[in-house]
C-alpha cells in the first residue's frame, strides 16, 4: 500500500467520523463545527484529487461562510437541543 | 451568547492574513488555480470572522451596508463595462482586445508554461478583479444582514 493511498484512506476516515459527529451531537456549536472540519477534511480531499480549484472554493465556502451562517443562527436560537 | 476576548482577539488577529490571502488568489487567478469568486470568497470569510465575534451594534461602525452594496455595485460596472468596450474595439461581447499587445496587462508572453508574470492575459485579470469585488461585497452582505436580525439581549 503506498503512502498517497494510506493517506487518503485517513481522509475518508475522518470524512466518516465527523459527518456522524455532526448528526450525534446535542451541543448545536459542537456540531456546527464539526460540520466545518467536515468541509475541511473535504478540501483536502479534492487536493488530494489534483482539484485544487475545487479545494479553495470548498474551503472558503463550506469552512468559512456556512460555519459562520450556523454560528449567528445559534447566538440567535438556544445552544443545546432539547430532549424530545 | 457572548463571545470572549479571547475569540475577538484571535479574529482580529487573523483577519488581515485572510484578506491578503484573498487578495493574492484573485491578483493571481489567470495564472494559479482559483480566481475572482474563491478569492472573493477568502475575503469574505476574513470579515465574517469580524462579524462572528462582534454584536450588530459594535460592527456597524466598521462596516456598513451602503459600503458593501457599492462594492458589489462597482464590481458588477466593472465587469459589464470591460465586456461591452470590447464592443468599441470591433470584437464581441468579451472579446479580449488587450492581450499581446505590449501595454497594460498585455504583455507578450512566449508560448508553454508562463514562468509567473502577472502582467498578462489582456482582459482576464480585469474581469476576475470585477468577480472578486462582487463576490466578496454580496457574501459579506449577507452575513451582515444576518446578523442583523437577531436579539443581543439573551443570555
Amino acid at each position: 500500500m503506498t503512502p498517497y493511498l494510506f493517506f487518503q484512506g485517513l481522509v475518508l476516515a475522518g470524512l466518516i467520523v465527523s459527518g456522524i459527529l455532526v448528526v450525534t451531537f446535542k451541543d448545536l456549536l459542537a456540531a456546527a463545527i464539526a460540520s466545518g472540519a467536515f468541509s475541511l477534511l473535504l478540501a483536502l480531499e479534492f487536493y488530494l484529487l489534483q482539484a485544487p480549484d475545487v479545494a479553495i472554493a470548498e474551503a472558503g465556502i463550506g469552512a468559512g461562510l456556512t460555519t459562520a451562517i450556523f454560528i449567528i443562527a445559534i447566538r440567535g436560537t438556544k445552544r443545546y437541543e432539547e430532549e424530545e | 451568547m457572548k463571545m470572549t476576548k479571547i475569540v475577538r482577539t484571535t479574529a482580529d488577529a487573523f483577519y488581515p492574513f485572510c484578506l491578503v490571502f484573498g487578495l493574492y488568489v484573485v491578483t493571481h487567478g489567470h495564472l494559479t488555480p482559483g480566481g475572482g469568486f474563491q478569492g472573493g470568497a477568502v475575503m469574505a470569510t476574513g470579515t465574517a470572522l469580524l462579524i462572528v465575534s462582534r454584536s450588530y451594534r459594535e460592527i456597524t461602525g466598521r462596516l456598513r451596508q451602503t459600503m458593501l452594496k457599492l462594492c458589489e455595485a462597482f464590481g458588477l460596472m466593472l465587469f459589464l463595462l470591460a465586456g461591452l468596450q470590447s464592443l468599441a474595439n470591433a470584437r464581441p461581447f468579451l472579446g479580449n482586445w488587450l492581450t499581446q499587445t505590449g501595454g497594460f496587462v498585455g504583455s507578450v508572453v512566449s508560448y508553454g508554461p508562463n514562468p509567473g508574470s502577472l502582467d498578462t492575459g489582456g482582459l482576464v485579470p480585469l474581469l476576475n478583479v470585477g468577480v472578486g469585488l462582487e463576490v466578496f461585497g454580496g457574501l459579506t452582505l449577507i452575513i451582515l444582514c444576518m446578523l442583523s436580525g437577531i436579539k443581543e439581549d439573551r443570555p
